[in-house]
């Protein structure tokens, strides 16, 4: 599994690095990125700010598999990357991560996915 | 894994199918497997919609709940077209019109009712059916036949002026009949809901609309072979109609259970655990019942039903238990605003507030018992039914000011929603219109939380939710709905607070995700978090299991987050009162980390802006000053004015008492922010009256203690609670007043709704007079509290966990 990613991949640090159920914000190669661990282990990656007026996501309410912005609430779908609401703002940009064997955080900047 | 019960389910109505999908949302698909059984061949759609479907103002497929693919999602097993003909109740197995069985351990009967056709002569034609053009009004197929008769058709007869028959009436007009004629056989229409004077005003503007009103008609025959011709009255005269709607009552749907030897009056009856009075195993909730001898025919009872029922079934609430509940109706078909709630009947001794404009068709009444909305009529102008509804359903204190019921006040504007232009921007904070609003409700949304949640109207500051209302009020024509959730405690958990206290309790859960598991399904709602972690902290106290991320993050790293993800600091300052020393260490601070912005408050303390979250142990550790608790839903501050200390008109100490008030309660968590003031005479300098808790000097050492009072996006000026003598009577009162608040409120629920929906009456009886003897109970928990206060910014030097305080940007 680990192979694909290699090759494209940046290490992020150890898993450690991020409080269960919580997120952080990371910077590589100069990308902002919400990387987040939920409670029963899923993670997910995430452009770091709100396109509503640049909350840092990293800092929401994490659960059910969504993520609310912590300046004004909007509220985005982790995997698709989708607002959620009829009125929905833009989609957020969704990259793909994964778990060494050493147990380090590998993030595929290239694999990034628009729901557009 | 042991098997599942099995749950047989008859009729697939708006009970049964209500019953079902509270079922599963309450994890009830792992106990039951699911069997319903429905005579209509669809799957579940909205009754009350019929009226709009003929009417063609909605499509028939525009008015399905439940569709069939649901019913294959939620693995229910669904007979549609199949009807129930017996139930063996020794053997546990119902049977089938198409001779089918099916075994049950658990059986709920929902079979609603059937439209009353009296024993008219002339129903039936040669062949035992109902003439051609004759329709009763009761399902989407009655709908369906009406619509396609009404096109060649040139006069039509309702029999039946009440509020199904008036629905009819106007569907049948709409479809472009020309003329529609009401029989109707008592002195005024829809005499269920209204008084001889709504009665006359509503016959007065059905008439200016074309409909031709006949009262004290009593029909004996309907007239024609094989197809209608007219009706002919028991006065001798007659009327020439060519399509005849019997609109007379409803009549539960009982024979199935009496055949099973069930017992029934009118309806079946009922415990209020919704069993059957004979087998422990059968269940029965809609419009089949009959519960403390009543019989309903509206859906609000059949929500509590079907609500009560699967908390019981699941075993979320098993001693849930229904009690009856309160009716109001809408007429919503367009043309005429009618709202009706409760018995409008006047009793002894009941106030009665009314106004009649007889040129505009516009009557309201009220009736006022105990001082509180026991019923009310509005016909021709609904604009307060939102408000008078709300009064109603909590049981809550009607205002002082009467016409206050009947009037929107000037300043809040609902008068004119009407005519506000599209764009007129309602809600400030989120920027939404009045016509995205209208637009939202084209879409479907039908109840005040779908549409905030749609349009993010009414999310802010919130002070604009009364003209969202409004204005859905006015885009449904009254036709608007409840969303359950708005009783939940928090939306992701299906309870209300007094519930979800109670299972919280008898479970023994400890920490957020302890309550998703057991009484979410496992679903661990982002938006639920915070209220839960406040609730169980409230419950548990130290025995709370704390899970840093069920918090805001302004209470994960205890400060406000800023626009730019810095931070601000504001430390407490009790009772706003300070000393050249803490001046001289805050300025000391702001120089050494370079704070951007150093500001007073509104609160009387000093803000450091622009923190960033690395330096927050810092700034605290070199401020040596405890947590002014900024960011929390908490106590804030306690402002005082100078007072007996120097102010020449100073009655009382009023900045000891402040300081005293804050070291006392600093921190408290509770469902809403606490803000308190203190001021040395009635000049009232630090706003007392707009706090949550406010307290005055007064002349003769006393204190006045008001309670609910606000200056923010909401302005209301406090109520007194009572009069106190000395400090310690303040702190002791007030402490009372804050522990009964943290219990009962709801989430983000402000003193300034709690203590008007609770009522300043009730409040005083509870915490001045312990009239329910519960004053040393709620004095002894707000002393654990205040026992267990640990200041938060102690975490500088024993961070929760290593990434608390680390810099917001990691690489
Ligand atoms: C700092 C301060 C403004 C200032 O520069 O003076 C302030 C700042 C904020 N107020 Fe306030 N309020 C401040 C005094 C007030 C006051 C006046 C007072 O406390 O005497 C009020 C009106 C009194 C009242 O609440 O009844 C006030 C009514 C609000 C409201 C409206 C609450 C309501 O339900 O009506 C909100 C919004 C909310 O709570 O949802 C709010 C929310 C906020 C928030 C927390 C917005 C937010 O969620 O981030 C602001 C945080 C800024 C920050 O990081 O510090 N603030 N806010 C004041 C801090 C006082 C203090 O020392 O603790
Ligand atoms: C046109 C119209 C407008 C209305 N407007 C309003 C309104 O504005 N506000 C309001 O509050 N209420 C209104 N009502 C009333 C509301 O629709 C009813 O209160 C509600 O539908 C009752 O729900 P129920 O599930 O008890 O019965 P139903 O919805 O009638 O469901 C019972 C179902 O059980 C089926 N069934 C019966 N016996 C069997 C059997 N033996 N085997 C299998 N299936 C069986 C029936 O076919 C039916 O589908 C209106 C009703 C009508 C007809
Ligand atoms: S401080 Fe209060 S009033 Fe000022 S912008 Fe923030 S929330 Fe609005
Ligand atoms: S910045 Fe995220 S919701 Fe406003």
């Amino acid at each position: 599994m680990t192979s694909e990613l290699n090759a494209s991949g940046r290490r992020l640090g150890p898993l450690s690095k991020i409080p269960v159920g919580e997120g952080r914000t990371f910077i590589v190669d100069g990308v902002e990125l919400a990387v987040f661990r939920t409670r029963n282990g899923d993670l997910f990656a995430v452009q770091s700010r709100c396109p509503h007026r640049g909350g840092l996501l990293a800092d929401g309410l994490l659960g059910d598999g969504k993520i609310v912005c912590p300046l004004h609430g909007y509220t985005f779908e982790l995997t698709s990357g989708q607002s959620l609401g009829q009125q929905p703002c833009e989609s957020i940009t969704t990259y793909s991560l994964e778990v060494t064997e050493e147990g380090d955080l590998l993030i595929d900047l290239q694999r990034a996915s628009c729901a557009g | 894994m042991t098997r599942k019960n099995r749950l047989v389910v008859v009729g697939n109505g708006m009970a049964g199918a209500r019953f079902v999908a509270d079922l599963i949302d309450r994890g009830g698909a792992d106990k039951y497997d699911i069997v319903m059984y429905g005579d209509e061949p669809y799957g579940n759609y909205n009754r009350i919609l019929l009226s709009n479907v003929l009417a063609k103002t909605q499509d028939p497929k525009d008015i399905f709940i439940n569709p069939l693919q649901w019913y294959a999602e939620q693995e229910v097993t669904l007979h549609a077209g199949t009807r129930v003909v017996a139930i063996d109740r020794r053997a546990r197995r119902v049977l089938a019109d198409n001779g089918s069985e099916q075994r049950y351990d658990t059986l709920v009967l929902a079979t609603g009712s059937t439209p009353f056709v009296p024993p008219f002569a002339g129903l039936a034609g040669e062949d035992g059916q109902y003439k051609k053009g004759l329709f009763v009004f009761r399902t989407l197929d009655d709908c369906e036949g009406i619509t396609e008769f009404a096109k060649t058709s040139r006069k039509a007869a309702v029999i039946g002026g009440g509020l199904l028959g008036l629905e009819a009436a106007r569907g049948i007009q709409e479809l472009g009949v020309e003329e529609v004629h009401v029989i109707h056989l008592t002195s005024h229409l829809m005499e269920m809901q209204l008084d001889a004077t709504g009665g006359g005003l509503l016959k007065d503007s059905l008439e200016g609309m074309g409909f031709r009103i006949h009262l004290e008609k009593s029909t004996r025959e309907i007239m024609g072979n094989g197809r209608v011709t007219g009706l002919r009255f028991s006065d001798g005269t007659m009327l020439d109609s060519d399509l005849v709607v019997i609109a007379v009552g409803i009549r539960p749907n009982i024979d199935l259970a009496q055949r099973a030897g069930l017992s029934t009056v009118r309806g079946i009856l009922v415990g209020d655990d919704l069993q059957t009075v004979d087998d422990p195993r059968i269940y029965a909730l809609g419009e089949c019942v009959e519960h403390r001898g009543n019989t309903y025919g509206l859906v609000a009872p059949l929500w509590d039903q079907a609500r009560v029922l699967a908390e019981r079934l699941t075993g979320l609430r098993p001693d849930a238990v229904y009690t009856g509940s309160r009716v109001a109706t809408k007429l919503k078909v367009m043309g005429v605003d009618l709202s009706v709630m409760g018995n409008p009947v006047k009793q002894e001794g009941d106030e009665e507030i009314s106004y009649v404009e007889q040129s505009r068709g516009v009557y309201k009444k009220v009736l006022i018992r105990d001082g509180r909305v026991a019923g009310a009529i509005l016909l021709g102008e609904t604009s307060r039914s939102a408000h008078l509804l709300q009064l109603f359903d909590r049981g809550q204190d009607a205002p002082e000011s009467r016409s206050d019921l009947l009037f929107p006040a000037a300043s809040d504007g609902s008068q004119s929603l009407e005519s506000l232009p599209d764009d007129h921007q309602i809600c400030n904070c989120n920027g939404v219109s009045k016509g995205q609003l209208v637009g939202a409700v084209e879409k479907g949304c039908r109840s005040l939380k779908s549409l905030c949640d749609a349009t993010r109207a009414g999310t802010g500051c919130g002070s604009c939710r009364s003209q969202v209302e409004g204005i859905l009020e006015l885009a449904t024509d009254g036709d608007t709905e409840e969303d359950p959730s708005i009783h939940y405690y928090v939306p992701g958990v299906p309870l209300s607070k007094p519930d979800l206290v109670a299972a919280i309790r008898k479970r023994g859960l400890r920490s957020v995700s302890a309550v998703f598991a057991e009484l979410a399904g496992g679903r661990d709602d982002p938006k639920s978090k915070m209220g839960l972690a406040s609730l169980l902290k409230t419950i548990w106290g130290s025995e709370y299991v704390d899970q840093r991320d069920a918090r805001f993050i302004n209470d994960r790293v205890h400060a406000n987050v800023q626009h730019d993800g810095t931070y601000s600091v504001v430390p407490g300052i009790s009772g706003g009162v300070t000393s050249p020393d803490q001046l001289r260490k805050i300025a000391d601070v702001a120089d050494k980390y370079a704070v951007p912005m150093v500001k007073i408050t509104g609160g009387q303390r000093i803000d450091l802006l622009g923190v960033r979250r690395e330096q927050l142990p810092g700034v605290w550790r070199d401020l040596g000053m405890r947590s002014g608790h900024a960011y929390a839903k908490s106590v804030r501050t306690v402002k005082t004015c100078v007072g007996s200390e120097f102010c020449r008109f100073g009655l009382g100490y009023s900045t000891q008492l402040g300081v005293e008030m804050e070291e006392r309660f600093k921190g408290l968590e509770s469902p809403g922010k606490l803000k308190m003031g203190v001021a040395g005479c009635p000049r009232n300098c630090s706003e007392a009256l707009v706090k949550d808790v406010g307290v005055v000097a007064v002349e003769g050492g006393r204190w006045e203690v008001y309670v609910g009072g606000a200056g923010g996006s909401h302005v209301r000026k406090a109520d007194l609670l009572t009069v106190a003598d000395s400090h310690e009577g303040v702190l002791r009162l007030s402490g009372r007043f804050i522990q009964y608040y943290r219990e009962n409120a709801n989430y983000l629920e402000r003193t300034y709704s709690f203590v008007p929906r609770i009522g300043i009456e009730r409040i005083r009886k509870i915490v001045v007079e312990d009239a329910d003897g519960i004053g040393e109970e709620l004095d002894a928990a707000l002393q654990a509290s205040v026992d267990d206060y640990s200041d938060p910014w102690l975490e500088a030097t024993a961070p929760a966990h290593p990434a608390q305080f680390a810099s917001t940007f990691s690489s």
